[in-house]
């Protein structure tokens, strides 16, 4: 496996199209957090989006080509990181297909007029800082989380679907890496009931009650936030709750970020629709 | 939690079902088409159990299973459930089975879509048309460029705007769209081979 243990510094990096626009917060942060632990994120030159779901209900055909120039633009030689989930299940099935049909990856490498490589490995950051190991997360720690009680919150796509059931599990890695920074994780509470998603934007209606649903059980559990790998489940669960008082969902790279001592965290929860500031300032986390 | 079924109730003549007039080959063709074996479906209700999205379902994901294997073609195709499901897979990983439900469903769409059947939803199609229409244009979702033209569509103009305002408030919808440089290269995938 490339760029494994202490060689992990050059990543190249798909940021997707949420993280570009409504959750750039998470991609500041991000980046912030991979600076202090050493990583070099080299974004995806001209990237687009990976097909998502939308094109993938309507035209698989077209959905498949997009991840696919996201592929022929990634370097070989280093991994290609995502942080959405739904980007890295795409350009992953894509990817798995071109390995299973040798000719429809030379189609495509005549398309794109680049080559793609077999071997390309697609990471999603959580498997980066499990590479990493405890020791590096440790040592970067500026801001110990204090026993803040958090939901982990995976959503339903790093919950393993069956076209991934030979890839990664990433089960359970957003409570160790918060674990080990000082937060406490509440795990009973719905940690991979799906926010929504696109319903969101055509039918409100029946995502509300399920949004509801997943906030209510963080409260029941006792949390103070909830913290998400998934940029579009962070404004799902910020948008639909009608729920009150609002638990803050933060981004998993906010969070990570703030512990290891980013400081321009102001200008992230600024642009949360649910203030997060109170709850970090009666944790002494900030300011 | 499993909502009935309205197109099967009524037991009247005009709307028997007569299960020898309806497409046996449909069973068989989702099956080739998604890649997965629903013939194992025992209909042990696992799916509807574990959808989130059951409550906005005409028919739960194993009643949709059910018509296939009847070969009720129509109800399958024009149902709302396939277009409701959004793909979260928890039916697909819950299944005692190992059925791909999502898959079924995602099959299904496709087939609504190419046969030109009535959409039950035709407010979620509208929206993935606009989300096409923004990849087409930018190789990138514009979120508010979406939502506008959706409203237009749907013309709901004041449903959901105190969310947009406080989204657009808060700078989470950018005004301009983020562009690929190479453009020519995502509008290409959209036109036929023939026309380029």
């Amino acid at each position: 496996m490339p760029g494994s243990g202490h060689h992990l510094t050059d990543l190249s990096y798909f940021p997707g199209c949420s993280l570009e626009s409504s959750a750039r917060e998470s991609n500041i942060s991000l980046m912030e957090a991979a600076g202090i632990l050493g990583l070099n994120l080299i974004e995806l030159e001209d990237w687009n989006c990976c097909g998502s779901s939308s094109v993938n209900i309507l035209d698989k055909e077209i959905a498949f080509s997009l991840a696919v120039r996201n592929l022929s633009l990634a370097p070989p030689h280093r991994p290609l990181m995502a942080m959405c989930p739904r980007c890295l299940y795409h350009l992953r099935e894509a990817h798995q297909r071109l390995v299973r049909e040798p000719e429809t990856l030379r189609a495509q490498e005549r398309r794109w007029g680049r080559p793609i490589s077999p071997d390309l490995s697609i990471i999603h950051f959580l498997e980066v800082l499990v590479r990493l190991g405890p020791a590096r997360l440790k040592q970067g720690l500026v801001r110990n989380l204090n026993g803040l009680k958090f939901v982990p919150y995976y959503g339903c796509t790093v919950f393993r679907p069956p076209a991934l059931r030979q890839g990664t599990y990433y089960q359970g890695e957003l409570g160790h890496v918060l674990t080990m920074l000082g937060g406490v994780p509440l795990t009973r509470a719905l940690t991979h009931r799906c926010c929504g998603s696109f319903l969101s934007a055509a039918r409100a209606d029946v995502v509300t009650p399920l949004v509801n649903e997943i906030m209510a059980s963080a409260v029941a559990e006792g949390a103070e936030c909830l913290v998400t790998s998934c940029a579009m489940c962070q404004l799902n669960l910020e948008i639909r709750c009608t729920l009150e008082p609002r638990l803050p969902i933060f981004h998993f790279s906010e969070i990570l970020a703030l512990a290891l001592g980013a400081e321009d965290y102001e200008g992230w929860f600024t642009r949360h629709l649910v203030d997060p500031r109170p709850l970090l300032a009666a944790r002494n986390l900030i300011a | 939690m499993n909502p009935a079924a309205p197109d099967l109730k009524p037991r009247d003549a005009a709307n028997r079902i007569v299960l020898a007039e309806q497409d046996r080959f449909l069973a068989g063709d989702i099956k080739r088409l998604s890649g997965t074996d629903l013939s194992r479906c025992y209909h042990c209700r696992s799916c509807g159990n574990g959808c989130p999205f059951i409550r906005g379902m005409d028919y739960p994901p194993n009643g949709i299973i059910r018509l296939v294997q009847y070969g009720l073609r129509r109800q399958a195709l024009e149902s709302h459930a396939i277009w409701i499901c959004v793909g979260c897979h928890t039916c697909s990983v819950q299944c005692p089975m190992a059925i791909d439900i999502a898959a079924v469903m995602g099959t299904l769409r496709h087939l609504a879509l190419e046969e030109g059947v009535v959409i039950a939803e035709s407010n979620i199609l509208d929206f993935h048309r606009e989300v096409l229409h923004s990849i087409n244009q930018y190789g990138r979702t514009h979120k508010l460029g979406i939502m506008l033209r959706y409203k237009v569509r749907v013309r709901q103009w004041f449903a959901d705007l105190d969310v947009g305002l406080r989204m657009l408030a808060k700078r989470k919808m950018d005004l301009t769209a983020s562009r690929v440089k190479a453009i020519d290269e995502i509008t290409r995938l959209f036109i036929p081979d023939w026309k380029r």
